[in-house]
């Protein structure tokens, strides 16, 4: 490639002749309470003032400690903080704004320049500084004794490993436990919190339950994170209205569908349900679920639809899961 | 004389006139004594035939526009049948109904009928078909226990309603209206019926004893004050950001520039 000749240099930037010039230091300003005693006199009251506020705020709030005790009743806890925090806030910011307005108004308004300090020091300390590096690796032999500098580095470097194997214990690692949760064939749906189970019939049109699975309220260490992952939502709509694929079609029980109440987005408790659209909507992102088209999003960043768990119905007529779900509950944590 | 009042007596005859004597005597009392009950019973009877008479009446000039004639619904209102009297009850007595504009959700007027007419609409809708009665004064009395009725409200209600009753948006246009201010009845009414987009809870997903917790909930949060202070309408923590920001640092700001401002 033949190179172009330029009539200017390299660069394309425009340089303007007329450089913006340093303005320099804006011209000293006489203040107010330098020219006149009137005003000199009356920011001294004002510093004064702001003192004797400071004071009454610190006394007021050893007042408010006794006046507004804390006492069983919730509310003393508002006006307790309210008058305490008022004191204090007063007693301290009197402080401040006092010194802040002394040092303004009435300490001297001598105006100094002070030059950037030079980064290089100068031939004659940079000369020192050498020296006493030098003096040093004599004086400690680091330099001639290679066994102490060599074990020195040995024992450095293997100093953090230690560190390695302590933050092993942040884990375990969760294993397959994400792709799990406590649902299982024949568990019965009861509700939350106390854990009664579910009849079909109890579950008329329109209705929702927010379901747990039967045995989790007896849980003890881990029932927190069973609930957070097993956590269902049970509705029963007109089942003419349900869209089933070919394979769901036995998933629900006659209009009876139960879906994964964690969000798919990032595993908020999906549970604004509304009876006559069907949606289903997330409080924190707003993703919308159509909870009689298999839980599909139809608004927002959930990027899957809700898992549904498969039901049917024990002999003595409670409802019970089929299995656990057929995939992860929540986040899709394997794509991240 | 004494012969014949002697044998008049024991003539066979005699026994006969003493029964039925009797029998007309005690029978009569008996039912004089009933036909005044059954008095009563056909005053009752007639009013309240006559109460669902009018309830029907007013059904027909201000509902059966959209809700059909015999409330069979519409392509503009769904059927009434079945709905209940506490549903009836709700949504014309918390000025629902009858609706202004057909929309994503009919909010609250102010109420257009009597405490009479709407009992008569209730009764009438209530006949239509079985469905919840409205509640009774015991079962709104606030003296359940409120801390289970907070944890059932944050379980079942707080998603949609706010865990303060603040209320909250839902989709496409819709809302869950606060619940501050709204009357027991309406609450209980609300929860059995599940008026417009709002899921129906029926005594078996939560008791009258848990609906009961529930509107003592209700009741302590609106009677007590926030311990916390100004609650900023209870509307969460997007208007407590807000107001953060606006004026905590607002505030910030302004001593910032103060404090590098000289001074006159």
């Amino acid at each position: 490639m033949k190179a172009k000749k330029h009539d200017y240099e390299a660069g394309l930037a425009v340089i303007s002749t007329e450089k913006i010039q340093d303005p320099g230091l804006e011209p000293h300003r006489v203040r107010m309470t330098d020219k006149s005693v009137k005003h000199e006199q009356s920011a001294n009251r004002q510093v004064a003032a702001l003192f004797l506020l400071s004071a009454f705020g610190s006394v007021f709030s050893i007042y408010a400690y006794f006046a507004f005790p804390i006492t069983e009743d919730l509310a003393t806890v508002r006006a307790n903080n309210l008058w305490l925090g008022l004191g204090i806030t007063l007693g301290l910011l009197g402080i401040g704004i006092g010194a802040v307005h002394w040092a303004k108004t009435l300490m001297p308004d001598a105006e100094v320049t002070e030059e950037r300090k030079q980064t290089r020091g100068s031939e004659e300390v940079r000369a020192r500084a050498i020296e006493i590096i030098k003096l040093a690796d004599q004086e400690s032999g680091f330099t001639r004794r290679k066994l102490i500098r060599r074990s020195m580095y040995g024992a450095l470097a293997l100093f953090p490993l230690p560190a390695i194997f302590f933050f092993g214990d942040l884990g375990p690692n969760p294993g397959d436990s994400l792709r799990h949760t406590m649902w299982k064939k024949g568990t019965r749906l009861a509700k939350d919190p106390d854990g009664t189970p579910i009849k079909a019939s109890d579950v008329t049109l329109g209705s929702i339950f927010h379901v747990i699975p039967a045995g989790l309220a007896e849980l003890h260490d881990d029932r927190l994170n069973e609930k957070a992952k097993a956590a269902v939502i049970l509705v029963r709509v007109n089942p003419a209205e349900l869209i089933e694929t070919e394979e769901r079609k036995s998933w629900s029980y006659d209009g009876i569908v139960a879906y994964s109440k964690i969000c798919t987005h990032v595993g908020c408790p999906v549970a604004l349900y509304e009876q006559q659209t069907h949606h289903l909507l997330c409080p924190c992102h707003q993703s919308t679920f159509d909870l009689v088209d298999g839980c599909k999003v139809i608004f927002g960043p959930a990027a899957r639809p809700l898992p549904q768990l498969p039901i049917a119905v024990d002999a003595e007529g409670y409802l019970i899961a089929q299995s656990d779900f057929d995939q992860p509950v929540g986040p899709s944590f394997w794509e991240r | 004389m004494r012969k014949t009042l002697k044998n008049s007596r024991r003539s066979p005859l005699a026994a006969i006139f003493v029964i039925a004597a009797g029998l007309i005597l005690s029978g009569g009392g008996y039912a004089v004594a009933t036909s005044a009950v059954e008095n009563t019973t056909a005053n009752t009877a007639i009013s309240a035939q006559e109460q669902i008479k009018e309830g029907e009446r007013l059904f027909l000039a201000n509902c059966a526009t959209c809700h059909g004639v015999n409330g069979v619904g519409t392509a503009a209102g769904p059927t009434v049948i079945g709905v209940g009297a506490a549903s009836a009850d709700f949504q014309v007595s918390s000025g629902r109904m009858p609706g202004q504009a057909s929309g994503p959700q009919m909010p609250p007027k102010p109420v257009q009928f009597t405490e009479e007419q709407i009992a008569a609409i209730a009764a009438y809708v209530g006949s239509l078909g079985v469905g919840p009665s409205i509640p009774t004064a015991d079962m709104l009395e606030a003296n359940g226990d409120s801390s289970r009725g907070g944890e059932l409200f944050r379980i079942n209600c707080a998603m949609c309603h706010n865990a303060a009753g603040a209320g909250g948006a839902l989709t496409e246009g819709k809302w869950a209206p606060t619940l501050k201010g709204v009357s027991a009845k309406h609450v209980y009414e609300a929860m059995l019926t599940g008026p417009q987009n709002m899921p129906v809870f029926n005594d078996a997903n939560l008791t009258p004893s848990d609906k009961k917790d529930i509107i003592t909930y209700l009741a302590y949060i609106e009677a007590n004050p926030s311990a916390g202070g100004y609650e900023l309408a209870g509307l969460g923590p997007v208007a407590e950001g807000l107001f953060l920001w606006i004026f905590g640092f607002g505030l910030i700001i302004l001593i910032t520039m103060w404090l590098g401002a000289k001074s006159n």
